[in-house]
């Protein structure tokens, strides 16, 4: 199980700010794509190139290995200061 | 002698004289540089009011290794970083950050460097209301290229 948030204008189009996902995705980029496979408006949210990812409140690309019980942050460019 | 750095998002507004007061400058450093950033307005459609969301614990977090990094390549006295979240109208302060140091080049530098990697690493969302629209902020491209900056080995 992964404790999945979701930020800013992407928790606005996802209608979500927090998911419990029962997965056995090893990486980030495999939640992505479970994730996606929900269709509208999962799918294309998603697939924003400039969508930033963090785990366990730590930045990192989606190549970066998971295990279960890790909190798993999506959100938009930031846009502080 | 032990340097100090105070982190802290609140909603509250902050005022520069009583954080100068806290921010305990010590003896041996000659310089302190501050940096308020405050809500502008807009070119276009007026704006009604900012509203600025973060993420609590990785905010925190962010921007504690943002000062580490910034003592790594400077030597720092204390450092003072506060930053407002919620509802805020033109006019009102948003961040507010205090370097201290030795000598002013270090102070100032670490001041900027600061700023770059909280726009651009840590996490907080702005949404601007305007008489139109509510519409969240987009990332700028000067904003990255200003954190880039200091990739370089020259800074």
């Amino acid at each position: 199980m992964f404790n999945i948030v979701f930020f800013a204008a992407l928790r606005e189009t996802l209608g979500c700010g927090q998911l419990s996902w029962k997965s056995e995705a090893r990486s980030i980029a495999g939640l992505i794509q479970e994730l996606r496979a929900q269709g509208a408006p999962w799918d294309s949210a998603l697939a924003r190139p400039d969508l930033l990812c963090a785990r366990n409140q730590q930045l990192c690309t989606p190549d970066e290995a998971i295990t279960a019980g890790d909190e798993i942050a999506f959100f938009p460019p930031v846009t502080g200061g | 002698m032990e340097h100090l750095t105070r982190i802290k998002v609140q909603q509250e507004d902050f005022n520069l004289a009583d954080e100068y007061a806290a921010l305990g400058n010590q003896a041996d450093c000659g310089a302190i540089v501050s940096f308020i950033g405050s809500v502008r307005e807009l070119a276009g459609d007026s704006l009604l009011s900012m509203t600025l969301e973060h993420y609590p614990g990785m905010t925190e977090k962010s921007l504690l290794q943002i000062t580490e990094q910034a003592r790594q390549r400077w030597p720092l006295g204390n450092i003072t970083i506060i930053h407002r979240i919620g509802t805020l109208s033109v006019n009102e302060q948003i961040v507010l950050v205090l370097v201290s140091s030795a000598h002013r080049e270090a102070a100032f530098r670490a001041c900027e460097f600061i700023m770059d990697f909280l726009k651009t690493r840590a996490p907080f969302w702005k949404k601007e209301q305007t008489t139109a629209a509510g519409y969240w902020v987009e990332a700028k491209d000067s904003d990255n290229q200003a954190a880039q900056r200091w990739s370089s080995p020259e800074s």
